[in-house]
């Protein structure tokens, strides 16, 4: 059902984990829809993201597509950042099943959401990025 | 490989592998054919429709063999509902029933038929006054599962039975997952129809069959040929057929047997998960509830991940995930019994069979308490559970 690369993301996620004193944290999706994710970026002052992390509650693929984004946004400027859609996760984990594609959607949003977090915290405007929708308990009460 | 999926399908047993080995290159006639080869099939046709009657203590002409449980509640379910169209339109079932019943409802629906699906309490236990506050006077057909493939819970069928036979509406059961498993008596039970299917039961996949009371007049569901007294056409599946014959025989002979020995296993396991793992819960009723099943909802983590981490350790099991069914919302019957939709992704099914062993329960605990703690470990639930040090409370709805 899944590739190799996923299972590999899944089975040895990398960057698992939180970032005391991060520049930004965005956590998106549900538990009703049975996931959530959570990304902790530092970034340093030159806009450069020095380290990423992430915590997820979901299936294989939420924790592959996780996993994923925080290596492709590592050591990369916002702006590059903000350029890793879910086209790009997928892409580079070889492919997800359909029923999946949302968990790759989930990841781009969460990066974006950690950007916006960073944005709000220093006062910036980055270019292209909308304010996430990212409320967990409100979506829980739809 | 530990398998630990019993009630997804089970493994077909040396004993009916035996017996229906001669009906593939041996004895291969078609049973109603009428040269004396072909007596012979339908002779060992006729041997397991006894043997699958006796296990519910039925006739052996009220029986007819069909591909499986699915079929089976099909034909019951819609059968009985267009031959009792005369006196209304009317169905009671419950909310936690299988997909195969639950959908052919819906299908109903849409054909003008009414549906009411009974509740359950936090066990998965039909609430009956709220089946009998259903009954109405176009009420044609009470169906409800003999017991539950997810949680195991056991129905009150002979209360049931007793209802539906007090207004005068025909009940149906899904048994299959408590035929063989469970004792049941169509007559102690007042059950005009029973679905049943042999791999459940260490028969092959592909055979089941549809009890109908005698007098039941419901029409055909595949029509055809005139093979099972012209109420169910197709050539008979001779090897099937034999299989499960074989497989309720010895689910008679060994039904105390077999239980006993997986109630002592699925106790031993309930008991270590709950005492060893954290945050974890039983669903479904502790006592009513199949030999062989056991059911929990660990918090903080999502079942599809506990699944694939389960089965790089060579355990097969299966969760009431979202994720593990390709739909968005997870299980109808642990939201049905009050799970938040967290528990319900969070949620574990093992069942087992009389095949299982001590010692594989013991790797398997060993493993999933090791794979929840990884996962919770990477749970954003988790994280903020420890953070703002939340209480239980809030957590239990």
């Amino acid at each position: 059902m899944y590739s190799e690369k996923v299972m590999d993301h899944f089975s040895n996620p990398r960057n698992v984990g939180e970032l005391e004193n991060a520049s930004g944290v965005g956590t998106v999706g549900n538990a009703k829809c049975g996931d959530i994710m959570r990304i902790y970026l530092d970034i340093d002052e030159r806009g450069m993201i020095r380290e990423a992390r992430f915590k997820t509650f979901g299936c294989g693929a939420a924790v592959a597509t996780s996993s994923m984004a925080t290596e492709l946004v590592k050591g990369r400027t916002v702006q590059e950042a903000l350029a890793v859609t879910n086209k790009a996760v997928m892409e580079a984990l070889d492919g997800l099943p359909p029923a999946k594609v949302h968990c790759s959607l989930l990841a781009e949003e969460a990066i974006h959401a950690a950007l916006w977090d960073y944005a709000q915290k220093n006062g910036l405007v980055i270019e292209g990025l909308e304010k996430p929708v990212d409320d967990i308990e409100e979506k829980q009460e739809e | 490989m530990i398998y630990l999926d019993n009630a997804a399908t089970t493994r077909v047993s040396e004993e009916v592998f035996e017996a229906i080995k001669p009906f593939f290159c041996e004895q291969y006639a078609n049973p109603s054919a009428i040269y004396s080869a072909a007596g012979r099939c339908m002779a060992a046709v006729e041997a397991a429709r006894r043997q699958a009657a006796a296990l519910v203590g039925a006739q052996s002409n009220e029986i007819y063999f069909t591909s499986g449980g699915s079929e089976a509640d099909n034909w019951a379910i819609r059968a009985a509902a267009e031959a009792n169209q005369g006196k209304g339109r009317h169905i009671i079932t419950s909310a936690i029933e299988h997909h195969a019943v639950l959908h052919t409802c819906k299908a109903l629906e849409k054909q003008g038929y009414e549906v009411t699906y009974a509740g359950v309490d936090e066990n998965g236990v039909l609430r009956l006054e709220e089946l009998e506050r259903a009954i109405r006077p176009d009420t044609i057909l009470i169906t409800v599962m003999a017991a539950n493939n997810e949680i195991g819970t056991i129905q009150p069928l002979a209360e049931i039975g007793a209802l539906a036979k007090k207004h005068g509406i025909l009940f149906h059961t899904d048994a299959v997952q408590a035929y063989g498993h469970i004792p049941l008596d169509v007559d102690a039970m007042q059950i005009d129809m029973l679905s049943a299917s042999g791999h459940k039961l260490h028969a092959p996949k592909g055979t089941g069959l549809l009890y109908i009371r005698r007098g039941v007049k419901i029409g055909s569901f595949i029509y055809g040929g005139a093979q099972e007294r012209s109420r169910r056409a197709g050539t008979l599946n001779t090897a099937g057929i034999v299989g499960m014959g074989e497989a309720a025989r010895l689910a008679r002979e060994r039904m105390e047997e077999n239980a006993r020995r997986e109630r002592e296993l699925r106790d031993y396991l309930i008991s270590r998960v709950l005492h060893e793992i954290p945050y974890s819960r039983l669903n479904g009723d502790a006592d009513r509830r199949l030999p062989g099943n056991a059911n929990f909802s660990f918090r903080f983590v999502e079942g599809e991940s506990v699944l694939i981490l389960l089965d790089q350790q060579g355990i097969c099991a299966s969760s009431g995930s979202a994720c593990t069914s390709g739909a968005l919302d997870p299980s109808h019957v642990l939201l049905a019994i009050g799970l938040t939709h967290e528990a319900a992704h969070g949620s574990l099914r093992l069942t087992l069979s009389a095949e299982n062993t001590r010692e594989e329960l013991d790797y398997t605990v060993d493993r999933l308490k090791e794979i929840i703690k990884r996962l919770r470990d990477m749970s954003p639930l988790y994280e903020d559970f420890r953070k703002h040090n939340r209480t239980e409370a809030e957590y239990v709805q």
